[in-house]
């Protein structure tokens, strides 16, 4: 299953960390972020809840980038 | 510039005043201070430059502190800190009283973290201006009222009102009214197009005269307009291999430099001391390593790449090219070898039936069986014979149709089985049939298996199809192909008017899949080919080549899914110009890519050689990073590609 989120961060480096970051993540599949359109497309893994992987997404972009926020 | 900018405008103006202020005071002026209290002088000079320094810098500090809890040491804000927390530390220990140096250096960090943000901004706003087709509301006439709903709201099947000036929300057909459509958001072509009552209308386009009734033929996410600006919407997510690498070179870059920063403050000073006996100099490595930290930050880079695509493909939507990627962009640009689908692409697909020839029955009986058995396709040739026919069609005539996919249809009229279609057809029924002289789509029709005659149906080549050729050879185009499931004397003569290299005729759409393939083989790996299809049933051939072309994808949603490129109006001379965009996008992303990692490359050299001071440096990177920005945008401006 895969979600578009929207995202605010500041700058494109920090945006290609919060990609690596989601990607790391227990229930990602695959992960893009888009900084010019601020967007992150995620790709869930089979039978993960996307709700709960998105709260780990997000503490796991915050720790790479403090100021970065999803939309969810 | 939204809240933030200008909150960071105000303290770059307030720092950057205090910081003349204090260069400028005289010295002079403090003397009296410091014969009254000896060596408070120096900690007022303290304290007022750590004052501007934090009310500069004091985000970044935070953030750092953030990224030492989070173990980020490579986190930029955390380098930077350490760069001009090392610069005021090595002041210190010097008693040299110059902080000038860190608070300067963090200065001129934030005007480039500003500029960034603010070009970006101004981008993103543009882009999507650009393609400002969404459509607000649709007019609903109730009690002889209009009233204003969103479109998401419409039915398919209800009537809608557009008045002059609005835009069409959805896409339909006119039942009502006639008027001038502005179709250049759609198409980038500016020349109005005039609509009547009973002809399509494609969301998106402005109502420029008239009054216009329609019925809507699609919901509104199903309408051309949500499908653009989904489409626009999401393309730049496609990476390209630019991008990956610039992503995978940040990542090495930073961490590299760092480490080559801890070397050169660590080894030189112990070989000074301990292999050749001389002194140290621990201040002049350390201040050499915290200059390497400066420059570590690989923000040009990391903005410029995208920003570039970003531009590009904006800049092509705006010339009515539709990108789905930055990957595409980048297949586009290395495109040598550009394969046509013949009708519809080349061709307007809009045939005309020229002549009936050895009819055994009356023209018109001919024409009537022909075009009653071609009934239910969608085949434009099918269309020509039933616009011949010129009457209602009554399908309850018709039963029992097959299709046959390169050949032709049968099925039963009226009882009699009248098979329609090309040679094959009938050698396959067994049929013997009288060959045409005249060059054209040949339709023989046979009766209960007993031959009656053929219909001969030709196509117009477009208007610019020749022009595109040739603007296509001389945009680099090495080799330009047509595949048609016509017949070779119809093929011949299109490709030799055109003037295409190579021709491959009588092609069935598997024909052309595979034909495609062997042409793919043969190539040279580095070269990329292109279909151009108008995707009616050409989605497996786009899907198989490096590129997928679709043309007059103004409604037509198969195309739009099986396509990586989309041409928005019919005109094949597109074909060169977003090629020439891509090229143009492309030049700016490898300017982008050497020029910031040459000159970072060579503040670095300079910098541990000791020439290249933390001023340079820190000019260095911000200027680096402004005039990628800019050369960056210059991929939106393709009007004169």
């Amino acid at each position: 299953m895969k979600k578009t989120y929207k995202i605010d961060v500041d700058c494109a480096n920090c945006a290609n960390k919060m990609e690596e970051a989601a990607k790391k993540t227990a229930g990602v599949k695959d992960c893009v972020v888009n900084f010019m359109t601020l967007k992150m497309n995620v790709e869930f893994a089979e039978g993960s809840d996307p709700a709960a992987v998105m709260e780990q997404v997000r503490k796991n972009c915050k720790k790479v980038e403090s100021d970065c926020e999803i939309f969810f | 510039m939204n809240k933030k900018q200008k909150k960071m405008l105000v303290r770059i103006i307030v720092s950057a005043a205090l910081l003349i202020f204090l260069k400028l005071l005289p010295a002079a002026l403090l003397t009296p201070l410091e014969q009254a209290l000896p060596g408070s002088v120096y900690l007022l000079w303290l304290a007022l430059y750590l004052l501007d320094y934090l009310i500069i810098g004091y985000d970044i500090l935070i953030k750092a502190f953030k990224g030492i809890k989070n173990r980020q040491v490579f986190d930029e804000s955390f380098l930077m800190a350490v760069a001009t927390a090392g610069a005021i530390a090595l002041a210190l220990y010097e008693h040299s009283s110059d902080y000038t140096e860190a608070v300067a250096v963090m200065l001129f960090y934030q005007i480039g973290e500003l500029f960034q943000s603010y070009a970006v901004g101004r981008s993103r706003k543009n882009i999507s201006e650009l393609m400002d087709i969404r459509p607000d509301y649709a007019n609903i006439e109730k009690d002889g009222r209009l009233e204003r709903i969103d479109p998401d709201e419409v039915a398919t099947g209800s009537i809608i009102i557009v008045q002059p000036g609005e835009k069409v929300p959805l896409d339909g057909v006119v039942i009502e009214g006639s008027s001038t459509l502005n179709t250049s958001a759609l198409t980038g072509e500016s020349l109005p197009r005039d609509i009547t009552a009973g002809e399509e209308i494609t969301s998106g386009c402005i109502n420029m005269t008239g009054l216009l009734k329609i019925r809507t033929s699609k919901e509104f996410g199903e309408s051309t307009v949500s499908k653009i600006l989904d489409l626009v919407e999401n393309a730049s997510s496609r990476k390209s291999k630019s991008e990956d690498f610039i992503s995978k070179f940040a990542r090495i870059y930073t961490p590299a430099v760092c480490l080559s920063a801890l070397l050169l403050a660590l080894l030189p000073p112990l070989i000074r001391m301990l292999a050749l006996g001389l002194a140290p100099g621990w201040e002049t490595w350390i201040y050499r390593a915290l200059t390497f930290l400066v420059i570590s930050c690989p923000c040009a880079l990391v903005i410029s790449i995208p920003l570039s695509f970003f531009a590009g493909i904006g800049g092509a939507s705006k010339a009515g090219v539709l990108v789905k990627g930055s990957n595409y962009l980048e297949t586009l640009a290395k495109t040598r070898i550009v394969v046509f689908d013949k009708t519809g692409t080349l061709t307007q697909g809009v045939f005309e039936v020229e002549g009936i020839h050895h009819s055994e029955l009356e023209n018109a009986k001919l024409l009537e069986y022909a075009a009653l058995a071609e009934s239910s396709s969608s085949h434009p040739i099918s269309k020509s014979l039933q616009r011949a026919y010129g009457k209602e069609i009554d399908r309850s005539r018709v039963s029992n149709v097959r299709e046959i996919s390169g050949h032709g249809v049968i099925a039963a009229v009226d009882g009699r089985e009248v098979a329609a279609g090309n040679d094959k057809l009938m050698e396959s029924l067994g049929v013997s049939y009288i060959g045409c002289h005249s060059v054209g789509t040949i339709i023989h029709v046979a009766i209960d298996g007993r031959y009656c005659g053929h219909i001969v149906i030709s196509d117009i080549v477009k208007p610019h199809a020749a022009e595109a050729i040739k603007a296509l050879k001389a945009a680099g185009v090495r080799r330009t192909v047509m595949l048609t499931g016509d017949i070779e004397k119809v093929a011949a003569r299109v490709g030799g008017e055109l003037g295409i290299d190579e021709i491959y005729s009588g092609l069935l759409p598997a024909g052309k899949v595979e034909k495609v393939e062997e042409l793919l083989a043969a190539k040279d790996a580095k070269e990329k080919l292109a279909f151009v299809g108008d995707g009616i049933n050409d989605a497996p051939v786009l899907g198989r080549a490096d590129i997928g072309i679709a043309m007059g994808a103004m409604g037509s949603d198969a195309a739009i899914e099986a396509a990586d490129v989309v041409l928005m109006d019919d005109d094949p001379l597109k074909i060169s110009k977003a090629i020439r965009i891509s090229r143009k996008c492309l030049a700016i992303v490898y300017q982008n890519i050497v020029f910031a990692i040459g000159i970072k490359l060579i503040c670095l050299v300079l910098g541990a050689v000791g020439i290249a001071n933390m001023w340079l440096a820190i000019f260095a990177d911000v200027g680096v990073m402004i005039i990628a920005v800019l050369n960056a945008i210059r991929a939106l401006f393709v009007s004169r590609v």
